[in-house]
C-alpha cells in the first residue's frame, strides 16, 4: 500500500483524512439498534426513581403525604425537600449564578416542577407510587408575562431572595428582576438615532421553544459503598463539568466520582444543565446502596427540562437615506422562568446576544438585556446554537428586513451595502467582538446567483399581479438571511462556566502497529466525533482514520474538557486534537531521522511518512515509525508515541452563511410550502463534507420546526399547552423540504486547521430565513412584523388582518 | 407515562369477549388498535382493570363487497382499507380518507372499528361513515342490533353504543356508479387531527347534481352530517354560487372550539375553504 507506486494523492485518499466524506463509523451500531444509551444500562438490583410534579404554575406546598405511596408494593422511599435539607441538597446552584429547588421547598414556581422523588424496585411501582403521593397546594397568582412580572404590584415569585438589591450579575430593581446586562455605547447610539435620516423600530419576539432531543434526559447513579466511589451514567453534554459540580455540591471527592456519558440521542443544549433528577438519583443511591435510574418521559422533558429562547427584543436601527446603517439599539426582555438556569458562560448572562450586529459594519450599537422571573420552567439553553446567538441572528435579520421596508429598498441590496468587507477582518464590532475572518460579499453574490434572485423577484411580481387579479390565492415569499455566528467558547480569559475555564483537550496514543486511540474532553450526541476527529488525526500524522479509535465521555479515562455545545467541539477540541497530533508528528520526525540516519531537519513530512528531503525514495512510514517508537532503543528519545494537548483558543470562531428560501402561502388556509431552500455555509476548513451536509440538513429542519410551528406555549394559568408531540411540532420527512447546500471556504486564521464549526449554523440562519420568507410574501400588503411560529392560524390571521379575505 | 395495573384478556370469539365485558362492567374496556385508549391509560386519564383485546376474533376481520353493500369487520386496519382493491373500486372515498389518517405506522395498527366506536371528534372515519350512510352492527348480551352512523354520535366520546356492546361490523351501501367523491383535510402535520376536514359525495345527472352527501370532521363535538349543505347542491350545476350556499349551510351547523390549531373564527373560515375544495373535487370526479 504505502509503497512508491502510489501518488501522494492516492496515499492521502487512503488515509480518509480531512476533506474526505468518510462514512460515519457510529452508524454501524446506530442503524442496527445497537447503540448504548443511558436507558440501556441495567445493573444488578437497580432501583427506579420517578417524580411527583406540580400541576400548578405557582402554589404554596402546604403538605406532602407519602403514607399511601409507601404502601404500594415495590415503593421503597419518597424523598421530599425536608429529607434533602439536612444534606443541603434541597436547593442546587444553577449554571447562571442562581439557585434552583431540587424538590419543592414550600412552594412551586412552574407547572411540572419536581415535588417529591419516589424510589421503587421497578418503573411501574414508581409510577404507582407517584400517583399515590398526596400533595396539598394553595394556589398563588400566576405570572406568565415577563412585562407584567416587572409591574410594581406583581406577585413576588422568588420569596427566598425577596428584597435583594444585588443579583449574580449586578443590581436588581424588582423582586422578579434577575439582571440588566448592558453592552456598547448607549449615549452615542441614542445620539445617532436622534440624528438619523431613517430609524426603523420594531418589537421582535423569538418565542419559547424546546430542544426536544429524541432521547430525553436521564441518569443512573451507583454508589459503591465498599469503594466509596460514585459512578454516574447520564445524558450529559459536559461530563467532566458534571463531575466537578457533583463533587462541589455533594462533598464527595472528585477522584471518587466517575461520570460516564454513554451514547446520547441528541442534546441541542437540553443536556447541558444539571437537573433535580440527577441529584435525587445520587442521593437515593447513597441512601439505598443500590444503583438508581431516572429517565424522564417526553412530557416531563418538554415541561420541565431546559427550554430555549423566549426573548422579547425591542429594536431600533438607524440609517442614511441611501441605506447605510449608522447605529443599532436593542432592549431585550428575557423570560427566564422560575429560576435562572440559563447555560451561559458566567460573564455573559445573556450569552453572546451582543453578536446582534450580525454581518454588518455598524459603527455604533447598544444592547441591554433584562432577565425576568416568571412562572414558567427554568432553562434558556442554547438550542443548537452558541449562547443566544439564534436570538441575536433573528433580531438583526428581522431588523434588516424592517429597515428595507422603511427605506423601500431591496433587502438583498441593503445587506450588500452594509456587509463588513473582506479587507476589514479581523473586524472589531461595536459590541465588543473581534470577528476572525469572513468574505460575506463573495458568499452573498454566489447565493443570489445560485437561486437566480432576480428571476425569483420577477416571478414574485407576476404572482402578485395574478393574486390581485384573482387568478391565484397563493402568495410567494423570498426569505433572505446572511448570518454570522460566534462559536467555539472559548478563551479561558473571558469564558468560564461555574468558574471552569472553557478550554478543551485531546490525548492521542499511537499503538506499536500504527493504529491509535484518541480521547477527548468533548462528547458526541450525534455529531459524529468518532468519524471527524479521526480524520483530523489522520491528516496530521498520516495514519488511516479507519485505524483510529475515538473515545469520549468517561471522566476516568478522557482528559478534562468542557463538553459539547455551542459548536465548540471542532473549534476547541478539534484544535486540541490537531495540536496533540502535531506533538506526535514532531517526535515521529526525530525517530524517522534516526532511522534514516540523517539530521532531523533533513526529513520532511509527506502525507503518511517522513522522507529525506530531495530523496523521496528514502522514507519511513508512520507505521514503521510507530513500531520503532516502542521497540527500538533510540538514543535521547524516550519510548512510546503519545501526546496530550489542552487547548485554550485565542479567540472565538465566526462561521457565516447565506441562506435563501422560497415559500408559497395559501392565504385562505394559512398553509405554507417551502418550495426551495438554498444554504451556503462557510465554516472555514471542511473536515467531512458529508457530515457537514448532514448537520446542515438537520439544523435546517429544526429551524423549520421553530419558525413554522414549534413552541412551548402557556395559558394564563401557567399550564403548558404544548406538552406532547401532538402539539409540539417535530417535523417528519413529510414536512421537510428539499435543501440545496453549498459553501465557500474562509479558514479561521487562529485555528490550527482553520475550522470554525458548523453544527449550529443552520439553526441560527435557518429560522430568520424561513421567517423572512413568510414576512416577505405579505410585504406588498403592509406587513412589517408578525411573530413566530408561522403556523397555519397565525399566517391566516396575518392575511386576515391585512384584508386578504375580503 | 406508565399505566396503572390491569388484567389483559385475549378472547378467541365474540361471545367470550362479551362475557368478560358483562362480568366486569365499567371496569373493562375493549381494545382494538389502541391509539386512543393506550395514551389515555398511560396518562392515567382512563381507569380500567380489564383490557379485552379483540385481535384474535375472526368475526371482526375481513372486507366483503357483495350485493351493493360493503361489509367491513371492526378490526380491519386502515392499512388494509387502503390496500383492498375491491374496496377501492367500490368506495374509493374510504381509501382517500384512510390515506389522510396519521402515518403508515399508525395505519398498520389503527382499526376502522376503534376509529368509529371511540367517538373522538378528531377521528376521520365517523364523518366518512356519515357521509357514506354506513350502518354499525353492535353485538351485546341481548343480541345484535344496527345503528346508522348518522344516529350514532351524541357528544365527544359518547355514542349510541351501550357499555356492554361491541361494535362488530360496518355496512356501507356502495354509491351509485359515477358518484364523485372527495375527502379534504387540513392538518398541521402528519399524525395530527384535522384542523378541518370534509367528506363529500356528489352524483350528477345531465349536468345537474342529483344527490349529495356532506360530512365534516373535528369541527364540533361529533361529526357533522349536513343535510342543508347537501340540499344546497342538489338541483344545481354545483357552480360557485351553489358551493357558497353549501358552505354557508355547513358553517351554520358546525361549532368548532379554540385549541392549539387556532381560534374559532379561523376554523370556521378554513372549514369553508376545505369544504369548497372537497365539493369542487368531488364534482370534478362525478360523471
Amino acid at each position: 500500500m504505502n509503497d512508491q507506486t502510489m501518488t501522494p494523492e492516492q496515499r492521502a485518499a487512503n488515509l480518509k483524512g480531512m476533506g474526505s466524506s468518510r462514512k460515519r463509523v457510529e452508524d454501524v451500531r446506530f442503524t442496527q439498534g445497537k447503540g448504548n444509551y443511558v436507558d440501556d444500562i441495567n445493573l444488578d438490583g437497580m432501583l427506579f426513581g420517578d417524580f411527583v410534579r406540580s400541576p400548578y404554575a405557582h402554589a404554596r406546598v402546604t403538605g406532602i403525604d407519602a403514607e399511601e405511596a409507601l404502601k404500594v408494593p415495590g415503593v421503597l422511599a419518597v424523598i421530599t425537600a425536608k429529607d434533602l435539607e439536612p444534606l443541603g441538597l434541597h436547593w442546587m446552584p444553577t449554571l447562571a449564578g442562581d439557585k434552583q429547588m431540587v424538590l419543592a421547598d414550600g412552594k412551586v414556581l412552574f407547572q411540572g416542577q419536581e415535588v417529591a422523588f419516589v424510589v421503587a424496585t421497578d418503573r411501574y411501582a414508581a409510577a404507582d407510587g407517584v400517583e399515590a403521593v398526596e400533595v396539598d397546594y394553595e394556589e398563588l397568582p400566576v405570572v406568565v408575562d415577563p412585562f407584567k412580572a416587572l409591574e410594581p404590584d406583581a406577585p413576588v415569585l422568588r420569596e427566598d431572595i425577596r428584597d435583594r438589591a444585588e443579583g449574580a450579575h449586578g443590581p436588581v430593581r424588582h423582586n422578579n428582576h434577575i439582571f440588566t446586562w448592558e453592552q456598547g455605547d448607549k449615549a452615542a447610539t441614542e445620539a445617532v438615532l436622534a440624528e438619523a435620516d431613517i430609524v426603523a423600530e420594531e418589537m421582535v419576539y423569538y418565542h419559547r421553544t424546546h430542544p426536544c432531543p429524541l432521547e430525553t434526559c436521564g441518569c443512573v447513579a451507583s454508589m459503591d459503598k465498599v469503594t466509596g466511589k460514585l459512578t454516574l451514567w447520564g445524558t450529559f453534554q459536559a461530563p467532566h463539568a458534571v463531575r466537578t459540580v457533583a463533587s462541589l455540591i455533594s462533598g464527595i471527592a472528585e477522584h471518587n466520582i466517575r461520570v460516564i456519558s454513554p451514547d446520547i440521542g441528541g442534546g441541542f443544549g437540553n443536556k447541558v444543565g444539571v437537573y433535580p433528577g440527577y441529584v435525587c438519583s445520587i442521593v437515593a443511591s447513597i441512601v439505598t446502596g443500590k444503583p438508581v435510574k431516572w429517565v424522564e418521559d417526553r412530557m416531563e422533558n418538554l415541561m420541565a427540562t431546559a427550554f430555549a429562547r423566549d426573548y422579547w427584543m425591542q429594536g431600533k436601527i438607524a440609517a442614511t437615506k441611501d441605506g447605510k446603517i449608522t447605529g443599532l439599539w436593542c432592549h431585550t426582555t428575557a423570560d427566564h422562568g422560575g429560576f435562572d438556569a440559563c447555560a451561559d458562560p458566567t460573564k455573559f448572562p445573556a450569552g453572546f446576544m451582543n453578536i446582534c450586529t450580525g454581518s454588518y459594519d455598524i459603527p455604533v450599537a447598544y444592547l441591554a438585556v433584562d432577565g425576568v422571573y416568571t412562572n414558567k420552567a427554568p432553562g434558556g439553553v442554547a438550542y443548537r446554537c452558541s449562547f443566544r446567538v439564534t436570538e441575536a441572528a433573528y433580531f438583526i435579520e428581522r431588523m434588516i428586513e424592517v429597515l428595507a421596508i422603511k427605506l423601500g429598498m431591496d433587502a438583498a441590496e441593503l445587506r450588500r451595502i452594509n456587509f463588513i468587507k473582506a479587507d476589514q477582518f479581523p473586524y472589531q464590532s461595536a459590541l465588543g467582538w473581534e470577528y476572525d475572518s469572513g468574505d460575506y460579499h463573495t458568499a452573498w453574490d454566489k447565493a443570489l446567483k445560485a437561486v437566480d434572485y432576480d428571476g425569483l423577484r420577477a416571478e414574485q411580481v407576476q404572482r402578485l399581479e395574478d393574486f390581485r387579479a384573482g387568478k391565484t390565492r397563493k402568495l410567494m415569499g423570498i426569505g433572505l438571511t446572511h448570518f454570522t455566528e460566534i462559536v467555539g467558547a472559548g478563551p479561558v480569559k473571558n469564558c468560564d462556566i461555574l468558574g471552569l475555564g472553557m478550554f478543551d483537550s485531546c490525548e492521542i496514543r499511537i499503538h506499536p502497529t500504527g493504529s491509535a486511540i484518541a480521547r477527548l474532553g468533548t462528547i458526541s450526541q450525534g455529531q459524529g466525533h468518532a468519524t471527524t476527529f479521526a480524520q483530523i488525526i489522520a491528516s496530521e500524522i498520516g495514519l488511516p482514520a479507519d485505524d483510529i479509535t475515538l473515545e469520549e465521555g468517561d471522566t476516568d479515562t478522557a482528559p478534562y474538557g468542557l463538553g459539547t455545545y455551542g459548536s465548540r467541539s471542532t473549534p476547541v477540541a478539534g484544535a486540541a486534537t490537531a495540536m496533540a497530533a502535531r506533538k506526535i508528528r514532531a517526535k515521529a520526525q526525530m525517530i524517522a531521522a534516526y532511522l534514516l540516519e540523517v539530521h532531523d531537519d533533513d526529513v520532511e513530512f509527506d502525507v503518511d511518512r517522513f522522507a529525506v528531503k530531495g530523496a523521496p525514495e528514502r522514507f519511513k512510514t508512520m507505521k514503521e515509525i510507530a513500531f520503532a517508537a516502542y521497540n527500538q532503543a533510540i538514543p535521547g528519545i524516550e519510548p512510546g508515541l503519545e501526546a496530550v494537548s489542552y487547548y485554550d483558543p485565542p479567540n472565538m470562531t465566526y462561521p457565516f452563511g447565506a441562506y435563501i428560501c422560497v415559500v408559497d402561502i395559501d392565504v385562505d388556509t394559512g398553509e405554507t410550502e417551502i418550495r426551495s431552500f438554498y444554504a451556503l455555509d462557510d465554516c472555514g476548513t471542511r473536515i467531512n463534507p458529508m457530515i457537514i451536509e448532514g448537520q446542515v440538513h438537520g439544523g435546517l429542519t429544526e429551524a423549520l420546526a421553530i419558525a413554522m410551528g414549534q413552541e412551548i406555549a402557556y395559558d394564563e394559568m401557567g399550564n403548558v399547552k404544548t406538552g406532547t408531540l401532538m402539539d409540539f411540532f417535530l417535523p417528519t420527512s413529510w414536512e421537510t423540504p428539499h435543501y440545496t447546500t453549498d459553501h465557500t471556504t474562509t479558514p479561521s486564521p487562529h485555528h490550527p486547521i482553520g475550522a470554525k464549526g458548523v453544527g449550529e449554523s443552520p439553526n441560527v440562519g435557518g429560522v430568520p430565513c424561513f421567517s423572512n420568507a413568510v414576512h416577505d410574501a405579505f410585504r406588498p400588503f403592509g406587513l412589517t412584523q408578525s411573530h413566530m411560529p408561522h403556523d397555519h392560524w397565525r399566517v391566516w390571521k396575518t392575511a386576515n388582518r391585512l384584508g386578504l379575505h375580503n | 407515562m406508565i399505566p396503572a395495573g390491569f388484567e389483559y384478556h385475549r378472547p378467541g370469539d365474540i361471545e367470550s369477549a362479551l362475557s368478560i365485558l358483562t362480568q366486569h362492567g365499567d371496569e373493562a374496556r375493549v381494545i382494538a388498535g389502541g391509539h386512543s385508549l393506550i395514551p389515555m391509560m398511560k396518562l392515567r386519564l382512563t381507569d380500567l382493570s380489564h383490557l379485552i383485546d379483540l385481535q384474535d376474533i375472526e368475526l371482526l376481520k375481513g372486507i366483503e363487497v357483495a350485493g351493493g353493500t360493503v361489509t367491513i369487520g371492526a378490526m380491519v386496519t386502515q392499512h388494509q382499507l387502503i390496500n383492498d382493491q375491491g374496496l377501492a373500486d367500490a368506495i374509493p372515498l374510504i381509501r382517500e380518507g384512510s390515506l389522510q389518517i396519521a402515518d403508515p405506522q399508525v395505519r398498520y395498527v389503527g382499526t376502522i372499528g376503534g376509529n368509529v366506536a371511540n367517538g373522538d371528534p378528531g377521528n376521520d372515519m365517523p364523518g366518512l361513515m356519515q357521509c357514506l350512510g354506513a350502518t354499525y352492527e353492535l353485538q351485546g348480551p341481548g343480541g345484535t342490533r344496527e345503528v346508522a352512523a348518522r344516529d350514532f354520535y351524541e357528544a365527544a366520546y359518547f355514542t349510541e353504543r351501550a357499555e356492554d356492546e361491541i361494535l362488530t361490523r360496518i355496512r356501507i351501501p356502495v354509491p351509485a356508479a359515477g358518484t364523485g367523491y372527495a375527502y379534504e383535510k387540513q392538518k398541521r402535520k402528519i399524525g395530527d387531527y384535522a384542523t378541518a376536514a370534509a367528506g363529500v359525495l356528489i352524483r350528477i345527472e345531465g349536468g345537474t347534481c342529483a344527490d349529495a352527501s356532506i360530512a365534516m370532521t373535528n369541527l364540533s363535538d361529533t361529526p357533522v352530517w349536513s343535510v342543508a349543505a347537501a340540499n344546497a347542491l342538489i338541483g344545481t350545476a354545483v357552480d360557485a354560487t351553489a358551493r357558497q350556499a353549501a358552505i354557508a349551510a355547513a358553517i351554520d351547523e358546525i361549532e368548532p372550539v379554540a385549541d392549539n390549531r387556532g381560534p374559532v373564527e379561523f376554523k370556521k373560515h378554513v372549514a369553508g375553504v376545505i369544504l369548497g375544495r372537497a365539493i369542487e373535487r368531488a364534482a370534478s370526479r362525478a360523471g
